[in-house]
């Protein structure tokens, strides 16, 4: 390589980045950025989380089985693959559901946004801006913000838990809808601490909006559900912000997974452009205007212009999503009228079914064929870290040039941090991350 | 004063959701972070002490030659180990590998299977090293989580039932979906732990916490057919679920799928 003859000035820095496994993430990875006359010769994410083979043991299972199953590629988002997979289902039925169900599946995925946020804003986030290593150190110092992180964190649980069951993996989501829905007065009684979440949210937004950033914005197209009138959760086109609008069933037209060595997950490229990204940047930078006037108010607040593109402040647009996922389910719970049943009967057919769904940690594709008797023939699930793979070794890219000067354990946890930027799910990605830096 | 015991928690393959357990004990976290030293727990922390630890959770199953060595060094460095939910203690949904080709599976999910090292089968932890506890679960419950961590403290056996779900629908005064709305349930062989939510909620249980003590699934299976017109493939399917690969209910389906009762 060219550039190994002025190695000399580098004798003294560190010659690699090694993460041997990333913490703070869920599941298993690492990194190796290699390094080579002071200047960054390759990044590559690893992800090491064996391969549990979802899609190919899925084929034969029945439809109905899906929720349930699907929701095991996750323990920290398993709503999300339920309603990516109910939605699909639905599709490749012709039903739709509507009414008070999609206002509970709407309530559902609330409660998961403000659970997985709230986790990672505080618990998994904010250590590193605040230089700990865990919530738990930083629990010392900071004891009345962690408190209140887990204040709000167990508001998002205790929703998911009413409306699903249980808090992981819940169990009372079916296609067509639930198994039993809530009574009105059972979600009345969530409005009160709803309401504190709310009060919890925006201290979030002031809290995070207080942390330091590195000056670094990237030029991203940005991925992301777009609906006519509603922030997405469940629904919507899919849209960019180089001129992408196209239905969900036209998403295996866009994008494609490329399988590369150093990973068991698959890594997705838009076609004819490249590395994309999804996760809250997105959806915020694509949807500012259907935030509602409390988020919006609070990101105004916290500095933040309609569209964001430095991935570190990812940290206060979670924040931001937090106080629109706690007004809309309180919205939900206070308007709430039972539905007469609790789901839409569905008729197997032999067809093929598309949904798509906006999972704290972005977009979440699903398709599957079924046959006449209800089994599952051929199934495909993107999950949105595989999406973001290439897009945090870009950030890397640029990102290492800025951190030479600092000492190999500094370099090392910035770097961590610019993953974590992504709230990386290893589990769902590795159907993913160690750092290795090294330098020649 | 005494060190506080060191806690280690390891992951094989799995979907995390188990050691989120911990975290999700909202109320309870930081009271036990005050009783023992989180010394290596990759999810909540960068910081990783050096073993050897006291108490070691283990989620997830073994799935790759690297992982069954790595799982006899946390042997070596852990003196009391628990495995944590249905893949650490039944090989997990992902042992329905276990019943197929794995290379055919490969090369349906990735483009480019020789990048892929994999062994044939998923298997629990108590398959490479001697376990000291298995908790159930697919999840875990967080209380049962909390009473194993605080029976470990007190130096005491773990109050946790190996009894059936039905015990626990007695308990809190649920109709049997079974016999009132002829519901097909794996409750009567599925072991409690849960506090019955399935069928709180109108369904039949699914088997999240595997084979209660002594299941008798051929008194079970013989009543879905012939009392609820289940079919063979849909008793296969039943028992082969996130704790397909435990004994008994991997002999259920076998039967089933080969058509013996």
């Amino acid at each position: 390589m060219p550039m190994s003859t002025t190695v000399r000035n580098a004798t003294s820095r560190p010659k690699s980045i090694v993460v041997e496994a990333l913490a703070r993430v869920e599941g298993e990875g690492g990194l190796t950025v290699q390094l080579r006359g002071g200047r960054v010769a390759d990044v590559k994410l690893r992800i090491y989380e064996p391969p549990r083979f979802f899609e190919a043991f899925l084929r034969g299972r029945s439809f109905r089985e899906l929720p349930d199953i699907t929701a095991r590629i996750c323990g920290i988002c398993p709503v999300a693959y339920q309603m990516s997979a109910v939605h699909a289902i639905e599709a490749a039925c012709g039903v739709a559901v509507g009414g008070p169900l999609r206002e509970l599946r709407r309530l559902l995925y609330c409660g998961e946004w403000i659970e997985s946020h709230a986790l990672h804003v505080y618990l998994l986030h904010a250590p590193d801006f605040l230089g700990y290593p865990s919530a738990i150190h930083m629990a010392a110092d900071h004891a009345e913000v962690v408190k209140k992180a887990l204040e709000l964190k167990k508001i998002g649980n205790d929703l998911v838990a009413l409306v699903g069951g249980r808090e992981i993996h819940p169990i009372n989501v079916r296609c067509g809808g639930f198994y039993r829905v809530p009574t009105r007065r059972e979600l009345l009684g969530l409005a009160e601490r709803l309401k504190r979440a709310c009060e919890l949210s925006l201290e979030a937004v002031s809290f995070a909006a207080g942390l330091e950033f590195p000056d670094f914005e990237q030029d991203y197209e940005f991925v992301a559900l777009r609906h006519p009138d509603e922030y997405p959760l469940n629904e919507g086109r899919i849209v960019s912000n180089r001129g992408l609008d196209v239905p969900v069933s036209a998403y295996e037209e866009h994008f494609i997974e490329e399988h590369v060595p150093h990973a068991n997950a698959l890594h997705s490229v838009h076609k004819g452009h490249g590395a994309y990204h999804v996760g809250p940047l997105a959806r915020y930078s694509l949807n500012f205007d259907r935030l509602g006037t409390p988020a919006q108010e609070a990101a105004r607040a916290a500095g933040l212009g309609p569209t964001c593109n430095n991935p570190f402040k990812s940290i206060v647009v979670r924040a931001v999503e937090l106080v629109f996922a706690c007004h809309e389910a309180l919205r939900i719970v206070e308007q709430y009228q039972p539905p007469e049943r609790p789901f839409v009967e569905l008729e197997p057919r032999e067809a093929t079914g598309h949904g798509a769904s906006e999972a704290p940690r972005g977009l979440l594709y699903h398709r599957y064929a079924i046959g006449a008797d209800g089994l599952v023939r051929s199934a495909k699930i993107v999950p949105p870290t595989a999406q973001n793979q290439k897009t945090i070794e870009n950030d890397l890219w640029h990102f290492v040039p800025t951190l030479l000067d600092l000492g190999k354990e500094e370099m090392t946890w910035r770097c961590e941090q610019a993953i974590r930027n992504y709230d990386p799910c290893i589990s769902c990605a590795t159907h993913f991350l160690k750092l290795d830096l090294r330098r020649d | 004063m005494a060190a506080r015991p060191k806690l280690a928690v390891f992951k094989f393959a799995s979907c995390d959701g188990c050691q989120l357990s911990l975290l999700d004990c909202e109320d309870e976290l930081l009271a036990v972070v005050g009783q023992v030293e989180i010394a290596n727990f990759l999810e909540a922390s960068r910081e990783v002490q050096k073993g050897p630890y006291d108490v070691a959770l283990v989620e997830g199953s073994i799935t790759t030659s690297h992982d069954a060595e790595r799982i006899q060094q946390v042997r070596k460095q852990s003196r009391f180990l628990v495995t944590i939910g249905a893949c650490a203690t039944a090989g997990g949904i992902q042992a329905l590998r276990n019943f197929k080709d794995v290379r055919e599976f490969t090369s349906a999910v990735y483009a480019t299977p020789e990048y892929v090292s994999t062994l044939d089968a998923s298997t629990p932890i108590s398959q490479h090293v001697r376990v000291d506890f298995e908790l159930r679960g697919c999840p875990i419950s967080k209380h049962q989580l909390v009473e194993v961590l605080g029976a470990f403290l007190c130096k005491r056996r773990p109050n946790i039932p190996s009894y059936s779900v039905c015990l626990e629908c007695k308990r809190r005064g649920t109709v049997c979906v079974m016999t009132a709305a002829g519901t097909p349930c794996l409750g009567p062989v599925t072991q409690a732990g849960c506090g019955a939510l399935c069928p709180s909620y109108q369904r039949g249980c699914f088997g999240c916490f595997g084979p209660s003590e002594a299941p008798n699934t051929a008194a079970l299976g013989s009543w879905w057919e012939k009392q609820l017109g289940a079919s063979r493939p849909e008793l296969v399917r039943a028992f082969r679920s996130f704790n397909a690969y435990a004994a008994p209910f991997r002999m259920a389906s076998d039967a089933y799928e080969h058509d013996r009762s």
